[in-house]
């Protein structure tokens, strides 16, 4: 169990699984930088974290709802929980995440969402077994299942990343395709930093 | 101990701070109102709607004056600094006393002392003004076990067994808060201490005014030349005020839970200025917003005698004091560091 003062963002963990360093310098060295990407993203979440709720049928909705899991360490907010009415009368959560782009091959978002669903299920102490991404490019709803292999790789990864800002160490760059969709390409300079290069044989040969 | 009187404070709105010969001059409305030497000063800190001429900017950068500017509400703007600052000095000296476990225990000492004796002051305040209202005998009780954890810490030289004293005495203290809560009682109730998020009203009202104190003592901090990030008390973590929340311990029972009860039992914040979020978390609406920040502007203006300079001023220049003395303490002008003890 973690402390509240040792919760880290939600949002960390597609931060770590995309890139370790990126997820360093947000995290470890504090640093931002927006670009199209992550302003659309931020907008996108702004306008849907304020709508409040609503109720309709079997349907309840709650928008920018505060998250927390003091076993995975982590906290945030959940853009929309819906809560399904059952047969008996009690209410199953089901968390949706929005994401700008679109469908990914990589498990970064489903990760993420089985995140706010471990948080859901300890706040509330209902369990949570599926959820949905919304990809704003495509428009489309993926179901998500909570599957125990899900969530292994989910705790696993918040455990990676507890370890990674407690290091407080910035791991070295690895240039990859990805880094040129990333914004802190500026920051990070990947291609220069990636070698160690000798810094003496570039002072002598002024 | 003598410097830190040295600090001018402008916070009459629309004043002008301009150089005359040696002299620091506060105009309002075109009318000099105060004249200082400028070799008095430490630093000039302008609240709000302030303004300083560039030419007594640059002679008090070459007199090694600081000049800071803050909101109205104290947060901290800007900083004026001149090409050669004590202040690297200063925060060196922070640097290395914090590296330093018996150094760094030492403060921790002194903040946690604070905070133990004012947490214990609020207790016994309520003890003695609504004994018949509240629960007196586990108040008693924790009054007397504060006592004893306040002596172990004061004779206690391990940084370690001195955060677990702390942790201890707030359980203590918090395992009591609820007593202290004598209105409104369905909706404000309070049964430990969470706020990441916080799940009912009290530790909402309490993680907000906390976060105001933390921000007032930052700008303080700042002022002072101090690094607000690095704590002696708190360990270094990316993001997070050290220095300012060390300092903050000492006035969390002072003013920031002694305001959340006058709100509440008070009824100046109402159950319906909460919203309940379905995962349990709890927000503040903007109105009640408006009245804690309206409230917290009001008592800073409340005067004060402070219990070690001996000296009234006005509550909210009690973190920029505070910080000063700090700053005196680390330049070796003061033994140890006097946190605010509340009596």
């Amino acid at each position: 169990m973690y402390s509240e003062d040792d919760l880290l963002p939600l949002s960390a963990l597609q931060h770590y699984l995309f890139c370790k360093r990126q997820c360093a310098l947000i995290h470890v060295e504090q640093q931002w930088v927006e670009n199209l990407f992550t302003a659309e993203g931020r907008i996108m979440h702004e306008r849907v974290d304020q709508s409040g709720g609503e109720t309709r049928g079997g349907l309840r909705i709650d928008h920018g709802l505060p998250l927390r899991s003091l076993r995975l360490g982590l906290i945030g907010k959940a853009d929309v929980v819906e809560f399904h009415r059952q047969e008996d009368g009690n209410w199953i959560p089901f968390p949706v995440e929005y994401k700008r782009g679109k469908t990914k091959k990589e498990n970064w978002d489903k990760v993420q969402l089985c995140a706010q669903a471990i948080c859901l299920e300890e706040m509330l102490g209902a369990s949570v077994p599926e959820g949905a991404l919304f990809y704003g490019r495509n428009r489309r709803r993926l179901l998500v299942g909570f599957d125990e292999l899900l969530r292994a790789e989910t705790e696993s990864t918040a455990m990676s990343l507890h370890k990674l800002v407690a290091s407080g160490k910035t791991p070295r760059p690895v240039y990859t395709k990805l880094c040129d969709s990333c914004s802190f390409v500026d920051v990070c300079r990947p291609k220069t930093l990636e070698k160690r290069k000798r810094i003496d044989e570039y002072l002598f040969r002024l | 101990m003598k410097k830190h009187l040295n600090t001018l404070f402008v916070t009459t709105q629309g004043a002008y701070l301009a150089k005359e010969g040696e002299t620091v001059t506060v105009k309002v409305d075109g009318t000099v109102k105060l004249q200082i030497p400028v070799h008095t000063l430490d630093g000039i800190v302008c609240f709000g709607q302030v303004s300083c001429s560039p030419y007594l900017m640059g002679f008090c950068a070459e007199k090694d004056v600081t000049i800071s500017f803050l909101t109205e509400y104290g947060r901290f703007l800007a900083r004026v600094q001149g090409p050669v600052s004590g202040n690297v000095l200063l925060r060196r000296e922070q640097y290395r006393r914090a590296d330093d476990r018996e150094s760094s225990a030492a403060v921790a000492r002194s903040v946690l002392a604070g905070k133990i004796s004012n947490s214990r002051t609020l207790l016994q305040r309520a003890l003695r003004d609504h004994g018949e209202k509240i629960e007196t005998n586990d108040l008693q009780s924790v009054v007397d076990r504060l006592n004893a954890i306040l002596m172990h810490v004061q004779n206690e030289r391990e940084l370690d067994r001195l955060r677990g004293y702390e942790g201890e005495a707030a359980n203590l203290y918090f395992s009591v808060f609820d007593h202290l809560i004598t209105a409104q009682k369905d909706s404000f109730y309070f049964r430990q201490r969470n706020r990441r998020p916080p799940l009912d009203r009290v530790n909402c009202l309490l993680s907000f005014i906390y976060t105001l104190v933390m921000h007032d003592i930052r700008s303080a901090l700042e002022c002072t030349g101090l690094d607000p990030a690095v704590g002696f008390l708190h360990r270094d973590r990316p993001g997070r005020p050290g220095l300012a929340l060390d300092l903050m311990e000492e006035f969390r029972p002072y003013i920031a839970d002694r305001m959340t009860l006058t709100l509440i039992n008070l009824m100046q914040v109402k159950d319906k200025g909460f919203e309940i979020k379905s995962s349990g978390a709890v927000l503040m609406d903007d109105e009640t917003r408006k009245k804690v920040l309206v409230a917290y502007q009001k008592r800073k203006q409340d005067e004060i005698t402070h219990p070690f300079l001996k000296e009234k001023m006005p509550l909210g220049l009690l973190f920029y004091t505070q910080a000063l003395m700090f700053a005196r303490y680390l330049r070796g002008d003061l033994e140890g560091y006097p946190a605010f003890i509340w009596r």
